[in-house]
């Protein structure tokens, strides 16, 4: 055998992986599969023994991703060449993956987190389908710490898998390795530990192979990469002759052993091996010495304030430091003979820099919000002396770009998305006339008329709004406008602008897929010679996207009749007890601090357009530092929000018995002596042969049963919101409001496990740290009206009056049913073991019709709700 | 004592002898439409539809059969290659899946039945890769398209080899893999009616290679195939069909050193002449295939296109009292595959 085929010791890359790599994940986003495959090459190409792939992002069907990309690099022999390892935390995607890998891959991972029969289960299809596996070190009762922990659980699974005839030559295991020097004392163990359980279990496991992550090992050091890579090359060097057989591990994040400096490397091993007690606190004092960048950060920034005023300037914005920018401003001002040629001149030219550095992909949109906020003081320093100048010399307007007029549509309060691409637009000097939220069509007309804009901008979240876009269209065609229109939020695409406001208009019609797109296509609008070409190639895109939909074999539907005959067949019996205190509970004021260890941060970051799961975004190589920043940034303000009382989360949750009646369920409220009917919607596509065509009715017993709602919302956000905006600092107030969604999140996750744990009750023994919680690794369902799986929002009204929401936690609702403050979740509890988060997808006439009439509206009212599930 | 076991014992004697094709014997048959068709009511044409043979003329099959056994051979495959769902399609044929196969594989059971002399023989059924390909695009312009899915070769795999092993057949015979990932999913369908039977089924596993440097169609090299299939622990692993038996044997070599499974190989009578017959004498055949008994190579030999039973008969009596191949014993590392293989240590 050769050795180019035979290793003794494996780095298995994480480029092809979502959560290991922004720039993959990116490209998956985006659906380009293309480039994503020509990553796969390249690591390929440098060397790459094994390619992980892993598509475990909230965004994405997993499944899908997975599939699709494992079958493209399938006709590309330069990449699969190597095996595969499939990569997920969720056993129907490897399944999945192991129908389209054609060698012998790994499958990544199984583990008896979820008992023993699972185990083997999976165990059992690794054998048939001819992988190897990596088993976790993870049992019924959580992942394995200790040294002993981790050789008896692997020792369990070793002694399962052999006892099932599983070849243990195939079983990789991961004993987890676990962050070190972290200040606590119960980690200061978790190197030996894993370093003598390496040992251990392969000496107790004949033939079995080990593996870890090496990324973990040096988190608390994040940002320091000269001691991150000294951490790695010293535990390899000596969880190699233990045994360790490969790692994951990004290969540029490794030295040679002898080259580290001996001090650093001493310290590093003292640290690892446990050698001495003070060895954390000595690593992590010598480690300041190490932050070489951070120096010479420090250096430079003692250094620029020496520089000519316009330099400074241009650092200031770039850098987004506010701190001296009105002294800057002032001397640049008397520096030139007009103030406006101060705009015009060095903070252009910075704002400019800043625009490249966006469009290229070096700077991240938090730096843009920063330096906007810059950009923004400066301007208003300037404004006095423009205006006094004006009295004296003839109107000379300051030329912008172009002028757009932006709006959050009528019967929709979300803001956020509108709010950054209004900022990055400024930021590229453009004029942006923001109207705010909840705007009428009347209204928005009527400013671009006024202003002369040269476009308008849409943005929206909830699925009404899609149809309120469709009217602005319709009545700028109407007033037979001819200025184009931006789309763009959350629930907006490009499928949906080009079959239904693209036709409605005949001036251009664009969908903005995030903030960093709207400078390109704001300036092509507004060139002279790009416009057209811009303008007839969208056009085109969009008469190829609905000649596509026309004549694209949709998924198959079954007939409602049918679809229910498929219903999800729950095991009944295991129905929820009922709750140990039914009824109506409010919460005035939950405690912040106590949300704040709630808080899922991945969504917080993805709002700032940085791709990437938490933790491991603070470490990505491409926007690791932006990431570490926004995060310390947004902890002092939560310090603040805490300490000072910004904020108050309101909250209520309740209880009713019922039964399911078809796909309804009927709520029997004693005290009320009433019934009140929930309707709910049916998957119809056809699905492969086990699934069923689910409907959350069906987690209910037709016999009887119960059901949970709640609604919670943050309070305050506004004087503060105001403050912000008045002292044009538009980072701390996108920041307050990212902030305020995600207590709302934490609140609906913490009042859940309330929920479980005590008022309902069902799973009083429940222990789960937070990234369980974000895993939803708990029993019972949340679904939230408007949600993929409870996608009618009109719901809400009578969620809101089972709960009394504007009274036991001071929400409102929109004509659109958006929930009023924004920060807000509001969702039904559903007990059962079995009750599971889905998509209803594609519903077809039948149920519309059906649904229509159960929920007492006509049908085109019913269209208008459940539209996206419509085409 | 289990047909495994029969096999093993057999195996370890001697150097057992595979049957060689149906088609050109059948084709010697000279059936017309109607033969083929026989009283099926298929409104098709049946011609050239040599699986449906099996149950319109069994006697047919039956010679052939009787043919090879006199000839010397030990592992007889049912003439199945084609009598599976997707094949059977083109002719409209699909209904008769489970007939065919019943049909095919009673008709070499009874044959081997009917001897009483004593000498060891098995009924392989016969399964063949079918027309589409799990791992590659028919769409050049589309790479991620595929024709068929995993799930659905496996359950066109189960159908055929539930009804092979219910007309008696021993073992099933994966051959003339050009896909991997088509074997993979004949291998899951297997290892699934072991569990619905609730007995086992011993597999033979045969590739074909496309090209010279000994890669399949999906582009796999005979090691890292070998290392794909391997948790099938196949009775046999080898090579069929591809080209003669002078260009097959490199490959046979490679596969002779890594392969802890008999091997079993039967290649075509050389390569095709400008007119696309074989002309390869049994003599020649025979000769060459005996430089791999002679080498310890070889566990199996019989004939894929072109060979008749006379070629059979002449490998047979050629490597009469050679002994076989032992197969070595491969150390515990972890073998992987791409489309090449890669090992990590032990």
């Amino acid at each position: 055998m050769s050795d180019l085929t035979t290793a003794r010791f494996v780095n298995i890359g994480e480029r092809t992986n979502v959560t290991g790599s922004a720039r993959f994940k990116k490209l998956i986003l985006a659906d380009d599969y293309e480039a994503a495959v020509e990553v796969a090459r390249d690591q390929v190409d440098n060397g790459a023994q094994v390619i992980d792939v892993n598509m475990d992002e909230g965004l994405l069907d997993a499944e899908h991703a997975m599939t699709t990309f494992l079958k493209l690099i399938a006709a590309e022999p330069d990449i699969a060449r190597v095996p595969v390892m499939i990569d997920s935390s969720k056993w129907d995607v490897i399944e999945a993956g192991l129908k389209c890998v054609s060698g012998k891959p790994i499958v990544n991972s199984i583990s008896m987190k979820e008992g023993e029969d699972a185990f083997l289960e999976h165990a059992r299809k690794c054998m048939d389908y001819g992988a190897a596996v990596v088993v976790m070190a993870f049992d019924e009762t959580g992942q394995a710490d200790t040294k002993e922990r981790k050789v008896e659980i692997c020792s369990r699974a070793y002694d399962l898998l052999t006892g099932m005839g599983f070849p243990p030559e195939d079983i990789i295991f991961d004993p987890n390795i676990f962050a070190v020097a972290t200040g606590i004392e119960e980690h200061d163990r978790y190197g030996l530990d894993f370093l003598e359980a390496v040992k251990e279990i392969k000496q107790r496991c004949p033939h079995a192979k080990t593996s870890g992550g090496l990324s973990n090992l040096s988190f608390s050091f994040r940002g320091n990469e000269t001691v991150r890579r000294a951490m790695h090359s010293v535990f390899l060097f000596h969880a190699i002759p233990a045994g360790l057989d490969m790692a994951i591990v990004n290969a540029g994040q490794l030295d040679v052993y002898d080259q580290i400096d001996p001090e650093l490397r001493e310290a590093c091993e003292d640290v690892i091996l446990m050698r001495r007690p003070d060895a954390t606190e000595r690593l992590i004092n010598l480690a300041e010495s190490y932050r070489g960048k951070n120096a010479a950060d420090e250096k430079a920034a003692e250094e620029w304030r020496g520089w000519p005023v316009q330099r400074r300037l241009e650092h200031a914005l770039v850098k987004g430091i506010d701190a001296h920018v009105v002294a800057d401003t002032e001397e640049a001002r008397q520096e030139f003979s007009r103030p406006i040629e101060v705009i015009e001149g060095p903070l252009m030219d910075g704002m400019n820099v800043v625009g490249d550095l966006f469009g290229s992909g070096k700077m991240f949109l938090p730096q843009v919000v920063k330096s906007a906020r810059v950009m923004k003081k400066a301007v208003a320093h300037l404004i006095p002396f423009i205006e006094a100048e004006k009295d004296l010399l003839p109107e000379q307007e300051r030329k912008a770009k172009g002028k757009i007029v932006m709006a959050t549509v009528k019967g929709d309060v979300h803001d956020i998305g509108k709010n950054i691409v209004g900022v990055v637009l400024q930021c590229n000097g453009y004029d942006v006339i923001d109207l705010g939220v909840m705007v009428p069509w009347s209204k928005i007309l009527e400013t671009a008329r006024e202003e002369k804009a040269d476009m308008i901008g849409l943005s929206g979240l909830i699925t009404p709004s899609l149809d309120e876009m469709v009217t602005v269209a319709e009545e700028m065609q109407a007033a037979e406008m001819t200025m184009p229109l931006l789309i763009g939020g959350a629930t907006t695409s490009k499928v949906h602008t080009a079959l239904r406001i693209d036709p409605a208009y005949k001036g251009p019609v664009i969908h903005v897929l995030d903030a960093s797109r709207a400078v390109g296509v704001a300036s092509r609008l507004l060139s002279d010679t790009q416009r057209n070409e811009f303008v007839e190639t969208t056009a085109a895109d969009y008469t190829k996207v609905r000649e596509a939909r026309e004549g694209k074999t949709q998924s198959v539907l079954l007939s409602l009749e049918d679809a229910r005959a498929n219903f999800f067949d729950a095991y009944l019996s295991d129905k929820a007890a009922p709750p140990l205190r039914p009824g109506v509970h409010s919460f005035e004021d939950w405690d912040l601090a106590e949300l704040r260890d709630y808080i899922d941060w991945t969504p917080f970051f993805r709002a700032w357009e940085l791709h990437g799961t938490y933790p491991k975004i603070l470490d990505d190589e491409v926007v690791g530092e932006t990431a570490r920043q926004l995060k310390d940034d947004a902890d002092q303000m939560l310090d603040r929000i805490i300490g000072e009382k910004w904020l108050t989360a309101k909250g209520v949750a309740g209880f009713w018995p019922c039964a399911r009646d078809g796909d309804d369920v009927t709520l029997h409220l004693s005290e009320r002596e009433e019934h009140v009917v929930l309707p709910f919607l049916r998957q119809q596509v056809k699905k492969s042969r086990d699934r069923a065509n689910m409907c959350l009715a069906d987690f209910i017993d037709p016999a009887g049963d119960w059901i949970g709602g709640f609604a919670v919302g943050i309070h305050g956000i506004e004087e503060h919101s105001k403050r912000f905006l008045a002292d044009k600092d538009d980072y701390s107030d996108i920041l307050l409001k990212a902030l305020a969604d995600r207590f709302a999140e934490a609140f609906a996750e913490r009042l859940h496990q309330h929920v479980r744990t005590d008022l309902w009750g069902y799973a009083p023994q429940e222990q789960l740290d937070n990234a369980a919680l974000i895993k939803e690794q708990y029993r019972g369902i949340r679904p939230a009206p408007g949600y993929p799986a409870c996608p009618d929002h009109s719901l809400k009204p009578i969620l809101f009056d089972l709960l009394d929401a504007g009274t036991n936690a001071g929400l409102k609702l929109t004509e659109n049913y958006a929930m009023l403050p924004t920060a807000a979740v509001s969702g039904f509890y559903f007990g059962h073991p079995e009750a599971q988060y889905f998509g209803v997808a594609r519903i077809g006439r039948d149920q519309l019709e059906d649904y229509a009439q159960r929920r007492g509206v006509d049908i085109a009212t019913a269209e208008r709700w459940l539209r996206p599930n419509l085409d | 004592m289990s047909k495994r076991h029969e096999f093993e014992a057999a195996a370890a004697k001697q150097i057992l002898i595979k049957d060689g094709p149906y088609g050109t014997e059948i084709q010697r048959a000279k059936l017309g439409p109607e033969d083929y068709a026989g009283d099926t009511g298929l409104e098709a044409d049946q011609k050239g539809n040599n699986d449906l043979v099996n149950l319109t003329q069994p006697q047919v099959i039956r010679r052939i059969c009787d043919s090879y056994i006199d000839a010397g051979a030990h592992i007889l495959a049912t003439n199945t290659f084609n009598a599976n769902r997707i094949s059977q399609a083109d002719y409209g044929a699909e209904g008769l899946v489970h007939d065919i196969n019943v049909a095919a594989a009673k008709i070499i059971r009874e044959a081997i039945d009917a001897r009483t002399d004593g000498i060891p023989r098995f009924v392989a059924g016969a399964v063949g890769p079918t027309n589409k390909t799990l791992s590659l695009s028919p769409d050049v312009e589309d790479p991620g398209f595929r024709e068929v899915t995993f799930d659905e070769i496996v359950e066109v795999y189960v159908e055929q080899s539930r009804a092979l092993i219910e007309g008696g057949a021993d073992f099933i015979l994966i051959e003339t893999v050009f896909d991997t990932l088509n074997c993979k999913a004949a291998i899951m369908a297997v290892k699934k009616l072991e569990r619905e039977l609730e007995r086992d089924i011993p597999l033979m596993i045969s590739l074909t290679l496309t090209d010279l440097s000994g890669r399949n169609l999906s582009g796999h090299t005979v090691e890292a195939f070998w290392y794909t299939v391997r948790h099938a622990k196949p009775l046999t692993i080898g090579l069929n069909c591809s080209f003669g038996a002078e260009q097959l044997r490199p490959h046979v070599q490679i596969l002779s050193d890594i392969a802890d499974a008999y091997l079993m190989a039967y290649p075509n009578a050389g390569l095709p002449n400008d007119l696309g017959e074989y002309d390869e004498l049994p003599e020649t055949t025979a000769a060459l295939t005996k430089v791999w008994a002679d080498g310890g190579r070889i566990n199996a030999l019989g004939g894929c296109c072109g060979s008749t039973p006379e070629h059979i008969a002449a490998m047979a009596k050629a490597v009469a009292g050679i002994a076989p191949r032992k197969p070595p014993s491969i150390g515990p590392d972890m073998r992987l595959a791409g489309l090449e293989p890669f090992t990590i240590a032990a």
